[in-house]
Parts: C-alpha cells; structure tokens; sequence
C-alpha cells in the first residue's frame, strides 16, 4: 500500500461531523479552505484532509510534513477561536474511539520512533451539537474570523511555519 | 420515532436526565453502582448519551437518500450504516436480490470496514492494560514482557486500518461520506487497477492479522483463568447466521443461543425480528434495552459482536479463521465462551477471517462486471440488518407514497448490548468493590469491561477527543457515597 504520496509540505486536518450543529466547524473549515485553494494558487503547498473523527491512521498522514493544523470545535475555548502548538500525549480513555489530536501525535511517535511534526490545533469556539440541527449563527460568525486569520497575513507560509495568534 | 422516553407507557411518572452540554459533548462516560444492604452491588448502571434523534434525523427524508445520510450517525461506523441502510433500501425499490457484482462489491467494503475497526483493537494491544486490565504488578509484568517481543504491533495496527479504509475508498468512491451502495445495488464496479492495488498488499494484512491473533492469544493463556472470569456473565447471545450455520457478517437469518449453546430461534427472517425481539426503556437512560420477546425482559437479554457471532456460528469459511474458531470454543468445553475479555480474542479471529474473505473476493470476476443493479416494484417498507463489528444492526424504514420517511426505527449493535455491559460491569464491581469506597483500580477495572464491548460512543461529538470518566457510588438509600472522575488529562479525583 503505497501511503508515500506526493505531499505538500504543509497539512490541514480538519474533523467533525457535518450533521451535528456546531460539530460542523471543522468541515466548514475545510470547505472554505478547499474553495479558497480551488481560486488561487496561494495554497498549493498545503494539503488539505478532512474526517468524521480523528484515528491512529491519520499519524500516517503526518508523515513527512513540515507542519501540521488541525481544525476542531470546542466548547471549552475562548471567543471566538483559539491556537495553540501541541505536544505528543497518548490518551488512555475507556473509549477506543475518538482520539485527540495530541494523541495522534503520540501515535506518530510510537509508529515512527520520532518526532512528530510542529503542529497545532485550532480550536473554533461551539455552541450546539444537536443531530441534524444547523451551524449556530455565533459559531458561524467565529467560524469567519478564525478562516481569515487562517489565509491572512501569511500564516500558512511552508518555510517559517505557522504563526500562533498573538492578540486578536 | 419518538426518543426513548417518549416512548415510554407513562412518560409523566418518569424522571428526566438532566444532562448537562459539556457532558454531552466530550462523550463522557457514566458509570453508576447501586448498592444493596448487604453491600453487594445490585445493579450497574452505564449512561450513554448519545443514542438519541436517530430517527428524527431520518424522518421526512427520501428514501433513495437514506445510505447516504445514515453515515452522518457514526463517525466510527458509517460504512455499517450505510449497508443497513443500503439493504432496508433494496426491498422498499423491489430487489429481492443483487447483481453478483452488487453483492460482492458490497460483502468487500463491508469487510474493508469490519477489518479497519477490529485492526484498532490489534493496535491497543501495544498497551495490553487497556484492553486485558492488570490489578498487580506480577500480571503486569507477564503481559508486558509478551508485548516486548512484539515491538511491531503499532505500526501493523496502523497500517492494517489503512488498507481497510483503502478496501472502503475503493468500493465506495470516497474515504468518508461513500455512496457506493445505492438502493438496488451499488452505483459502480472495480476496475482491474484497483483489484491489483489491494491484491499488492492482502497477502502482507493476512500475515499481520495471524500475527494479531497469536499475540492476543498469548496474553489470554498468560493468566488463563483471571481472563477466563474477569466480567464474565451468563447471557443469551445473537448473530446473523447463513443459510448452512456459516459465519456470516452482511446477510442470513438471525440465531439466538441461550448460556449452553440451545438455539432459542435459528435462520429467523430479519425482516420479522419486531417479533422476536423487544425493547424496554427505563427511566435512567436514553438507550433502549432489547431483549428476547419468548425469554421476557429480566432474563431475555443478549449480547452481540465478535464473541455472541463466534460462539452463535457452526463454522467460518476461511480456513486460517476456521481454525482459529476451533481453538477458541475448544475453551468452553462444548459451551458458549462467556468471558467478557473473550470479546477481544474473538474480534481478532474475525480481522484474521476479513483478510482471508478480501483475497478471496479480489480473484472474483465479477468485481468488475457491469451489471450494476436491480429494480421491483416500490414497497412501502424496508428492513436491512447486517452484523456490525460491534454487533448486530437494525434499520427499519417506513415510506409514504412520495418516498418520505415517514418512520425509522434503528437499534445499533451497542443498544443490542446494553444490559450486557451493565451486567459485566456489576460483576466486576462486585469483584473489585472493598466496603464502600471508590478505588482507582475499581474505575480501570470498569473501563476495561467497557472496552471490551469496544461501545460505539462515536455519534457523540469530539471537541476535546479524551473522554473523561465518572463512577459513582450510591447505597441502598440511592445516596451518593463516593465518586471518582477520571479527568481529560487522566488526573483521578474523588469529588464528593
């Protein structure tokens, strides 16, 4: 199985289920992202991913990456979005299923005896998951903001990495 | 439908859970023991949230789009969804029966999805604590000395995920959100590139998965009999069998099989199994409890996935996974395996069975046929029932005459084995309990029983991905009298 594709130095993972509310952020994101890819060339270094959950196999995806982003919900984070760089941790949950990002990472460890690419999480700040129910009009609104700040300003830029919010 | 409690016969006299958003959110998981007066518990109680609005969400949809939409119930398990869905579908559109191509194309994604989710629990086994448990150091010490000499589990773990997505990709057209399957049929055939692309590796998958298997059986020999008994329940246990009483995981009749292994019903029609089974609800929790309608609600439940399917089979057409069958029942002496750690062994005969059924349906010509699809006379009904990895699944759809959904019922394979996971987790808490205080090794023990019905907690939503733990304790005054919470972080506090 040939999982040695051409890759761009740069990936974009972003997860959620499309039909749970807010849930949605992250495939929202991706097609924002995918759309803005599509009409300029400015992101042709980036490969952008998008899935229901994370898993162990998405570690696979990590591999040679100059640095990764992956995009979530969160009810937990501030307004309207938040940033931060990850470190490997392996989670031990009593579910087999849903991983966290910072697990993936540890996966990348484990499988490759390495470190795992810099890579950092944006958390879009979320309201309401219900099955079936729409993005809520706040989660929208954050969903915006967090999208500029993603192609604005060079953020994206292969060779320095991505940049961490400093104010918003 | 209606949910659960609205269901119910008085829904005015039950007490409604409150739960709160972030709860329902992070998936986090309940567990609630009750104490009798003589301190044993008598009765366990697991809260899963997020069984609810299934049927809502479908209601007042075309039928032609429910094996599409069904996958946005699971994250982990859409392709199962979208076979369930894809069958009940197939009798509302008149196909009694698929093209061969159709047929195959379907058996081979569906072992694509039943392979990568069993490969998850081959990679855990690299951290033999989560799914096996140890309570001392010498146990610990035993098993972990076995994992050493298999360093390479992580990445076979992985890699076998991958090629069961890739088997998925290919037969449904995308990695997620497929639409292979459509009513009728499936919307395209293989091409000979993609059965040489999955043929390159199958070979490899096969060894890995023997390799899986010997593994989790050593660990299961190290401490024969703390395995043998560790949650181990008496149930009554159900699958799909074929025709012949082979294994089967997409399509045959149902069986039910009492603790000693007597058939309660056998090739029963799916499409009837509203009189065989019957759920109950109870006024603590959103998911339903099913039970057998001829055994009654107390002593009627069951339990599904690998271990009821081994147990429930009379032979597995693969011969590495027949053999493996063989070993495995030779345990019980002549009766039903009833460990609950069994699950795992079990689950992995069945990734070794998924590898050997792949190779031999990609030699299959009729892969890349072109007869695609059968078509009848529109009915106003469908049932498609499939064995899961977790177990078996029912979807049962009601149509008017526009083609809208007008009712959907759904039991997905962890509503099939919720008594069950109860039961396992009152006999280990039995076991485990000291007077009436909490233990962080009563709350691993709980999760390892948990893990071991592998519950599909995954239409919850993710935002964080750790899912935080909570037991309780209430005695025979149903007053709380300890609690632990196991934290995102795996920090464990007593919060009372």
């Amino acid at each position: 199985m040939n999982t040695k594709q051409a890759r761009a130095p740069v990936l974009i993972l972003t997860y959620g289920n499309p039909s749970r509310g807010d849930d949605a952020l992250g495939t929202a994101m991706f097609d924002l992202l995918e759309k803005h890819k599509l009409e300029n060339s400015q992101l042709d270094h980036v490969d952008l991913y998008t899935d229901f959950q994370l898993q162990i196999e998405h570690a696979v995806d990590l591999e040679d990456r100059q640095y990764v982003l992956f995009i979530d919900a969160g009810v937990s984070c501030a307004e309207p979005f938040e940033c931060d760089r990850l470190q490997a941790e392996r989670d031990d949950s009593f579910t087999t299923h849903a991983m966290s990002p910072a697990s993936v990472l540890a996966v990348y460890k484990q499988i490759h005896r390495k470190e795992p690419p810099p890579a950092y999480l944006l958390t879009i700040r979320a309201y309401e998951f219900g099955l079936g129910k729409s993005m809520s009009a706040q989660a929208e609104e954050n969903l915006q903001k967090a999208y500029r700040y993603i192609i604005e300003n060079d953020r994206l830029d292969a060779a320095t990495g991505f940049s961490l919010p400093t104010a918003r | 439908m209606p949910s659960a409690l609205e269901t119910a016969k008085n829904p005015e006299e039950m007490t409604r859970i409150v739960i709160d958003p972030l709860t329902r959110v992070e998936g986090h998981g309940k567990v609630t023991l009750l104490q009798g007066k003589n301190r044993n518990i008598r009765q366990a109680r697991l809260h899963i949230t997020e069984f609810r609005g299934f049927e809502k969400f479908i209601q007042g949809r075309p039928y032609w789009e429910l094996p599409v939409l069904v996958q946005r119930l699971c994250g982990i398990c859409p392709v199962s969804h979208h076979l369930a869905a894809a069958k009940a579908t197939d009798m509302i559109v008149g196909a009694s029966e698929l093209t061969p191509t159709a047929d195959k194309i379907r058996r081979l994604m569906h072992y694509g999805q039943t392979l990568q989710s069993h490969a998850l629990h081959f990679f855990h086994l690299c951290s033999p604590d989560l799914l096996f448990g140890f309570d001392d150091d010498v146990r610990h010490r035993n098993i972990v000395g076995v994992i050493e000499d298999s360093p390479e589990i992580a990445v076979q773990g992985v890699m076998l995920r991958k090629f069961g997505q890739e088997v998925i990709r290919i037969t449904s057209g995308k990695r997620i959100h497929g639409t292979g399957a459509i009513p009728g049929g499936v919307n395209k055939s293989l091409t000979k590139s993609e059965i040489r692309y999955l043929q390159d590796d199958v070979a490899q998958m096969i060894g890995w998965a023997q390799g899986a298997l010997e593994l989790v059986k050593k660990i299961f020999f190290e401490q024969y009999e703390y395995h043998l008994a560790f949650g181990s329940i008496e149930s009554n246990m159900m699958s799909l069998v074929r025709e012949d009483g082979a294994f089967e995981l997409y399509h045959g009749g149902l069986r039910a099989r009492d603790k000693e292994g007597n058939n309660i019903f056998d090739h029963v029609d799916y499409r009837n199994y509203e009189d065989y089974i019957r759920e109950s609800v109870k006024n603590w929790s959103y998911m339903k409890f099913p039970f057998i309608t001829s055994i009654g609600e107390e002593n009627g439940w069951y339990r599904v996935g690998p271990l009821a399917r081994i147990n429930n089979c009379d032979f597995i057409t693969t011969p590495l996974a027949e053999t493996a069958r063989a070993e495995f029942m030779a345990i019980g002496n002549g009766l039903p395996i009833q460990s609950t750690l069994g699950f795992h062994w079990a689950r992995l005969i069945e990734l070794l069975h998924c590898t050997e059924a792949i190779a031999e349906l990609l030699c299959d010509p009729d892969l890349i046929g072109n007869d695609l699809r059968n078509m009848g006379e529109l009915q106003c009904c469908g049932t498609g029932v499939i064995e899961a990895p977790r177990g078996t699944l029912f979807h049962h759809y009601e149509i008017n005459d526009d083609g809208i959904v007008e009712k959907a019922s759904l039991i997905v394979s962890t509503t099939n084995n919720n008594q069950a996971m109860n039961e396992s987790i009152r006999k280990v808490a039995n076991q485990y309990l000291d007077g009436n205080r909490l233990t962080e090794a009563l709350l691993n023990q709980v999760e390892v029983a948990i893990r071991a019905y592998d519950p599909c907690l995954s239409c919850a939503t993710h935002a964080i991905g750790k899912m935080p733990m909570e037991l309780n304790l209430l005695n025979e005054k149903d007053e709380l009298v300890d609690r632990l919470e196991k934290r995102v972080t795996g920090q464990i506090d007593r919060t009372i």
